[in-house]
């Protein structure tokens, strides 16, 4: 089997090296020797018998949680990347200087905004679904992750996507399809990484000794499933050159837009949202200590939220070559979709009947509950924004960035930290949190930084909405766009302040992380362990 | 016929039908008779961290066993 192995790998290193030296493009060329420095890594590991990547030999009883706990620090390292980039390019906007001159163009805005969307959605989002996914499946199936070898594969493979992915936009290789932007190669690489993950993951769920599946389960396995069924279809792509970076997209037009959007939404549907929504249903209840408020309303709102999401994708494409009833469609589902998801916000909500006074103590409950009240601001925010008349003021602005923000920040954000900080003392076998003040910090901090973020965005959005729309009693219009840019600085700095906030808040939380787990002081389990061997 | 208008055809008929149907399907069926007693118990299933297999499990038990038993002496 090694021998295979070395097989494999040597021919990596070798048509890596061949790719790097016939490389057409700059972007391809690093990247194909990352993959040889990296496929030579792995390769001299095997041939020294150590396995690859420094899986430990654990004993195949209890529950793989080494995997979780490299997740849960990759989450932490990659949330701190995006949130800086984004702050960083937030102040490109306010100050255009911040587009540097000897950085040009590897450092100007535009090859930066990809890089922060992708840090924080796909390296910080994706590693803490992945992280939370193989906790919550092994907690809730009662038996061990499936699949050592594969669930390191899942972890160290997607961390390779993330560095292809980002170096990729600072060179320059882009389909320049939002959320979509790798190459074809990095995209052949994630699908075979999601592969494994569906595996282990499924694999997991089938020798669970638990009978029924729980809901939070379903909510991943969706996440899973539907996003590798947007990957594949949104990618459907030919290289010009099996030796360069750049691909020509089969569908073109508008098809190629309302399969682009079909995507995008269901990205943050299927994403950003069901797969966040099983992080939800595994640790309110648990650091709420009861049972979801209604587990039939669980169910209800997985199946409503799984017809209605794929059909809203239309909706950002109003006005546009898209024909009319696709638009309205799009916008009809959006609109019904509100209930689905409010259904959702009051079931994680409710789950603190009876224990309310928790929210006084606990500010990991507290954080949670506050993520659910920002689900619900913007799955309210959404539908009215999907309402033809409202996007055409609302389309092009930066209302949509408040949007997306106040979802991002306030939902995702905030329930991946308390996820983060329910899981690291349990993962490293402390008692709790090193400092709960610094939860409460990093609780006000990031609060505050959504609001002046949100807050900002719409008044920058609606106002700029309404100047470009203004015009005199001639029927001129009265404003350039170069005077929106120019009403819109204050609001801009608005903005960048909130994201300083944000960051430091996710400062903080790296700190107390990282003094978790080094935590001098033995805990309880160390202590008894102790106390049995006197 | 065009492929469009052959599946659109489908589309707006069968395919509507069928899955609005299952979806109704799904909702009726959650809230059948007898589906109260399994909710309730699928629920509780992240509270109920028993399982032998599992070392968290076996710390987290002799945990309850010490506190029923007396404080561990320091």
């Amino acid at each position: 089997m090694n021998y295979l192995k070395l097989l494999a790998l040597g021919m990596i290193v070798l048509i890596a090296a061949m790719a790097a030296n016939w490389a057409v493009d700059l972007a391809y060329q690093v990247h194909a020797l990352l993959v040889m420095l990296i496929a030579a890594w792995v390769f001299i590991r095997v041939l020294r018998g150590i396995d690859p990547l420094n899986i430990p030999q654990s004993t195949p009883s209890g529950y793989n949680d080494a995997v979780v706990r490299v997740g849960v620090v990759a989450t932490v390292f990659w949330g701190l990347a995006g949130l800086l980039v984004g702050t960083f390019i937030a102040f490109q906007l306010a100050f255009p200087e911040l587009n540097f001159d000897w950085g040009q163009p590897f450092t100007n805005f535009g090859r930066l905004r990809p890089l922060h969307t992708s840090a924080v959605i796909f390296a910080f989002g994706g590693n803490a679904l992945i992280c939370t996914s193989f906790y919550v499946v092994q907690r809730t199936s009662g038996v061990r992750l499936f699949g050592e070898q594969l669930s390191w594969f899942v972890f160290w493979g997607y961390q390779i996507f993330i560095v292809l992915a980002a170096t990729g936009y600072l060179l320059g290789a882009t389909q320049s399809k939002e959320y979509a932007e790798p190459e074809w190669y990095v995209d052949i690489w994630l699908t075979l990484v999601w592969v494994s993950y569906l595996i282990v993951f499924l694999g997991t769920i089938f020798k669970r000794r638990e009978k029924h599946i729980y809901v939070a389960n379903w909510f991943y396995l969706s996440f899973i499933v539907t996003v590798a069924m947007l990957h594949v279809v949104n990618n459907i792509s030919i290289p010009v050159s099996i030796w360069g970076s750049k691909s020509v997209q089969l569908f073109s037009g508008v098809q190629d837009a309302m399969t682009q959007w079909w995507y995008g939404h269901n990205a943050v549907g299927f994403f950003l949202t069901s797969g966040f929504l099983g992080m939800m249903y595994y640790f309110v209840p648990k650091q709420a200590k009861r049972p979801i408020y209604s587990y039939k309303l669980s169910i209800v709102h997985f199946w409503a939220l799984t017809f209605l999401y794929i059909w809203a994708g239309p909706h950002h494409l109003h006005y546009t070559a898209l024909p009319d009833w696709a638009s309205t469609l799009g916008m009809v589902f959006s609109v019904i979709l509100w209930m689905p998801s409010w259904g959702g916000m009051i079931n994680g909500v409710m789950t603190l009947q009876g224990a309310w006074d928790k929210l006084r103590t606990d500010p990991i409950l507290r954080m949670f509950v506050l993520s659910l009240g920002f689900y619900g601001m913007s799955t309210f925010e959404g539908p009215v924004m999907s309402i033809r008349a409202i996007n055409s003021l609302s389309h092009y602005t930066d209302w949509t960035i408040g949007h997306v923000h106040s979802g991002a920040l306030g939902w995702n954000g905030m329930i991946t930290f308390a996820a983060i900080y329910f899981l690291t003392p349990r993962l490293w076998g402390r008692e709790k949190m090193h400092s709960t003040a610094a939860i409460n910090w990093h609780f006000w901090l990031a609060t505050i930084g959504i609001v002046l973020y949100a807050a900002s965005m719409w008044v920058t959005g609606i106002m700029e909405g309404l100047m470009w729309r203004e015009v005199n009693e001639l029927g001129f219009l009265v404003n350039s766009f170069a005077d929106t840019v120019e009403a819109k600085f204050p609001m801009y700095v608005v903005r960048g302040t909130g994201g300083v906030l944000y960051l430091s808040g996710a400062v903080i939380m790296a700190w107390n992380v990282w003094r978790t787990i080094y935590e001098p002081k033995p805990s309880k389990r160390n202590a008894r362990m102790q106390h049995q061997e006197n | 016929m065009q492929t469009y208008t052959l599946l659109r055809e489908f589309a707006d008929s069968w395919v509507l039908l069928a899955m609005f149907s299952a979806f109704v399907f799904v909702i009726l069926w959650i809230l059948r008779p007898g589906s109260r007693k399994i909710h309730r118990d699928a629920g509780a299933i992240p509270l109920r961290d028993d399982y032998e297999c599992v070392d968290e499990v076996a710390a987290y038990k002799s945990d309850k066993e010490t506190s029923s038993h007396g404080k561990i002496s320091e």
